[in-house]
C-alpha cells in the first residue's frame, strides 16, 4: 500500500515535461502535491497537505462536505495557485502546464443547452481548432463504443440524467489529458442510475487508462471505483485513512460492493469518515 | 378557435370593444366635447377614426413606410451598437467599470430634449431620427445583453479552461449564445419605443412620416386623422412585437430545437 508519506518518490516517470499529452492520454500521469496550503481569507481550506497519485491509479477522496475537496481539485487543474506548497502534474509545476494535463468534470453536466450532444461532446477539440466535422469526427467512435449510438444528435434536454453525465465524461475524456479530475460525477443521479453509472465509468477506465481522481460523498462509490480512497478530515482537509479497495471495478457492480469483503474496507471507511468529521 | 384561445383573447376583446362602444356614444352624444367644454368636432367617434383610417388609407400607407424605415433602421443600429458595447463592456473589466455607471446615469437625460439639437447637427433627412430612435434603444438592449452575458455560472467558464478553451473562445461559444435570449428581451422592449423615438424625431423636424402627419393633421384640427395615424403606429409597435415574439419562438436557443444543420 501507498503512503501519502511517500510524495518525494512521486517524481514524474511517463511524462518529461515536454508538450501536454506527449505521451498520449492514455497511461495517464503522476501527480504530486507537497505540502500544499490553501484558503479563502480566514478560511483554511487545506493545511500542508501531502499527495501523490501514481501514473494510472484511480485515487478516490471521499470527506465530509465543505472539506476542501473541489477546491483541491481546483488547484490540481491549475485553475488557481495555492497560497503556499508546491502541484506538479506529470513532472510540471506551472498552472498553466497543469491546465494543459487536467480535463475537470464539474457534478452538474454542464452541457451547453443549444449544442447536441456529439457537438458537446467534442468541444475539446473545437476549442483547440478543430473544424465541427473534424471534432465530431473525433468524438463518434467513443459514442458508439460507450451506449451513446443514435443519441449523437439529441440535444441535451431530451437525453435523461445518466445519458448526459455519459456525454459530459465522453467531453472529458476527448480533452485527451493524462489526467481526469470528476468532481461527484453522479451526486445529482437517483440511486439505482447512479449504480449503473458507476458500472459504466468502471468499463471505461478500463479501457481509457487515465490518472484519475474521483471526489465523492458517497463511500461506496469511491471504494468501487477507485484503487485506492482517502478519507478527508473536516477543514482544514487532512487524509484520517487510506484504504486499499478490495476489487475495484469488478462486474458485475452489485456482486462487488456486496462482497463481505468490500463491507469490512466500506465500514472502516466510513468509522473513519464519521471520526475524521469531528 | 380553440377553447384556450378564446379563453385566453376573450376578456380583453370585451374590455376593447365596451371601451370603443362607450366612446362612439359619448362622441356622438356630445358628453366628452360638453365635459371638456370644446366644439363637438374635435372629438372623433371611433367610426369617425375608422372612416379616416379608410378614406387616408393611401397617406397613412406612405408616410407609415417612412416611419418603418427609421424604425428598422434605428433599431438595427441600436441592436449592432449595444450589442457590440455590452460584448466590450463585459470582455473588458475596467471599461465596464468606467461606463456601466455612466450607461446608468445616461438614462435620465431627455433624449426627446436633445433632439433639436440633433436636427442642428445632422439636418432634416433621415440622420437626426436613426440617432433619436437608436439612443431611446440602446439602453435595454446593452442592459440586457449584459446582464446575459454575466448570468453565465462561471463553472463552465472553469469546465471550458480545461477543455483548453481561451478566453474569447468562452465568450463566443458560451457567452454569446447564453446572452441571446436576454439579447431577444432588450430588443423587444426597445422595438416597442422605437416607435416613440421615431415619432419625437419627425416632431423635431420632418416633411413626412407619420409623426409628421399627426403634426399636419393636429394643426389643420383634423382629429380624427390624428387618431388614424396613431392606431397606424400603435399597430406597428404591435406588428414589430409580435414579429419579434414569433421569431424568439421559433429560433429560440434550446427550448424548441433548432433545425438541423446540413451535415
Amino acid at each position: 500500500m501507498r503512503t501519502t508519506a511517500e510524495a518525494p518518490d512521486m517524481e514524474p516517470r511517463t511524462m518529461s515535461g515536454d508538450e501536454p499529452g506527449a505521451n498520449g492520454p492514455q497511461g495517464g500521469a503522476p501527480i504530486a502535491l507537497r505540502r500544499v496550503s490553501h484558503g479563502f481569507g480566514d478560511l483554511e481550506v487545506l493545511a500542508s497537505l501531502d499527495l501523490a497519485v501514481g501514473a494510472g491509479e484511480v485515487l478516490g477522496l471521499v470527506g465530509p462536505s465543505g472539506c476542501g475537496k473541489s477546491t483541491l481539485l481546483e488547484l490540481i487543474a491549475g485553475l488557481a495557485e495555492p497560497e503556499a506548497g508546491a502541484i506538479e502534474v506529470g513532472g510540471a509545476g506551472a498552472a498553466a502546464e497543469r491546465l494543459g494535463r487536467c480535463a475537470y468534470m464539474p457534478q452538474r453536466d454542464l452541457l451547453l443547452p443549444w449544442l447536441s450532444a456529439i457537438d458537446n461532446a467534442a468541444l475539446a477539440p473545437r476549442n483547440r481548432g478543430a473544424s465541427r466535422a473534424e471534432a465530431r469526427a473525433a468524438a463518434a467512435p467513443l459514442f458508439e463504443r460507450f451506449g451513446l449510438k443514435g443519441f449523437e444528435d439529441s440535444r441535451p434536454d431530451e437525453l435523461s440524467g445518466g445519458m448526459r453525465q455519459r456525454v459530459a465524461f465522453l467531453r472529458t475524456l476527448l480533452a485527451g489529458k493524462p489526467v481526469l479530475l470528476l468532481d461527484e460525477p453522479f451526486a445529482a443521479l437517483d440511486a439505482i442510475t447512479r449504480g449503473e453509472m458507476q458500472e459504466w465509468l468502471a468499463g471505461a477506465l478500463r479501457t481509457e487508462v487515465r490518472t484519475t481522481l474521483l471526489v465523492s460523498h458517497d463511500v461506496e462509490e469511491a471504494l468501487y471505483l477507485c484503487d485506492r480512497v482517502l478519507v478527508l478530515s473536516g477543514r482544514p482537509a487532512r487524509v484520517v485513512a487510506e484504504l486499499a479497495a478490495d476489487a475495484p471495478r469488478a462486474e458485475p457492480r452489485d456482486g462487488a460492493v456486496s462482497a463481505p469483503s468490500f463491507v469490512a474496507v466500506r465500514e472502516r471507511a466510513l468509522k473513519a469518515l464519521r471520526e475524521g468529521s469531528r | 378557435m380553440s377553447a384556450a384561445a378564446i379563453k385566453r383573447w376573450l376578456p380583453p376583446v370585451v374590455v376593447l370593444v365596451a371601451f370603443l362602444g362607450l366612446w362612439e356614444l359619448a362622441a356622438r352624444w356630445d358628453l366628452i366635447a360638453e365635459a371638456l367644454s370644446i366644439e363637438p368636432f374635435l372629438v372623433p367617434a371611433p367610426s369617425d377614426i375608422a372612416e379616416a383610417l379608410w378614406k387616408d388609407a393611401d397617406l397613412l400607407a406612405d408616410n407609415a413606410w417612412v416611419t418603418l424605415q427609421e424604425i428598422a433602421l434605428g433599431l438595427a443600429l441600436a441592436i449592432a451598437c449595444g450589442f457590440g458595447f455590452a460584448l466590450a463592456l463585459h470582455r473588458w473589466d475596467l471599461l465596464r467599470r468606467a461606463f456601466y455607471p455612466l450607461l446608468m446615469a445616461s438614462q435620465t437625460i431627455p433624449v426627446i430634449a436633445i433632439a433639436p439639437v440633433l436636427v442642428v447637427w445632422l439636418g432634416f433627412g433621415i440622420g437626426p431620427k436613426l440617432v433619436v430612435i437608436a439612443l431611446i434603444c440602446f439602453f435595454p438592449i446593452t442592459v440586457n445583453t449584459l446582464d446575459g452575458l454575466r448570468s453565465v455560472d462561471p463553472d463552465y467558464g472553469r469546465m471550458m479552461r480545461t477543455l483548453d478553451a481561451g478566453r474569447s473562445r468562452i465568450l463566443w461559444a458560451v457567452e454569446v449564445p447564453a446572452s441571446l435570449p436576454f439579447l431577444a428581451s432588450g430588443v423587444k422592449i426597445a422595438a416597442v419605443v422605437s416607435v416613440i423615438g421615431a415619432v419625437f424625431g419627425e416632431w423635431v423636424g420632418a416633411d413626412e412620416g407619420l409623426g409628421h402627419l399627426i403634426l399636419v393633421a393636429q394643426g389643420q384640427v383634423q382629429t380624427a386623422r390624428v387618431f388614424a395615424a396613431v392606431a397606424v403606429l400603435s399597430a406597428i409597435a404591435i406588428t414589430l412585437f409580435g414579429l419579434l415574439t414569433l421569431l424568439e419562438r421559433r429560433f429560440g436557443w434550446w427550448k424548441p430545437r433548432q433545425p438541423k444543420e446540413a451535415r
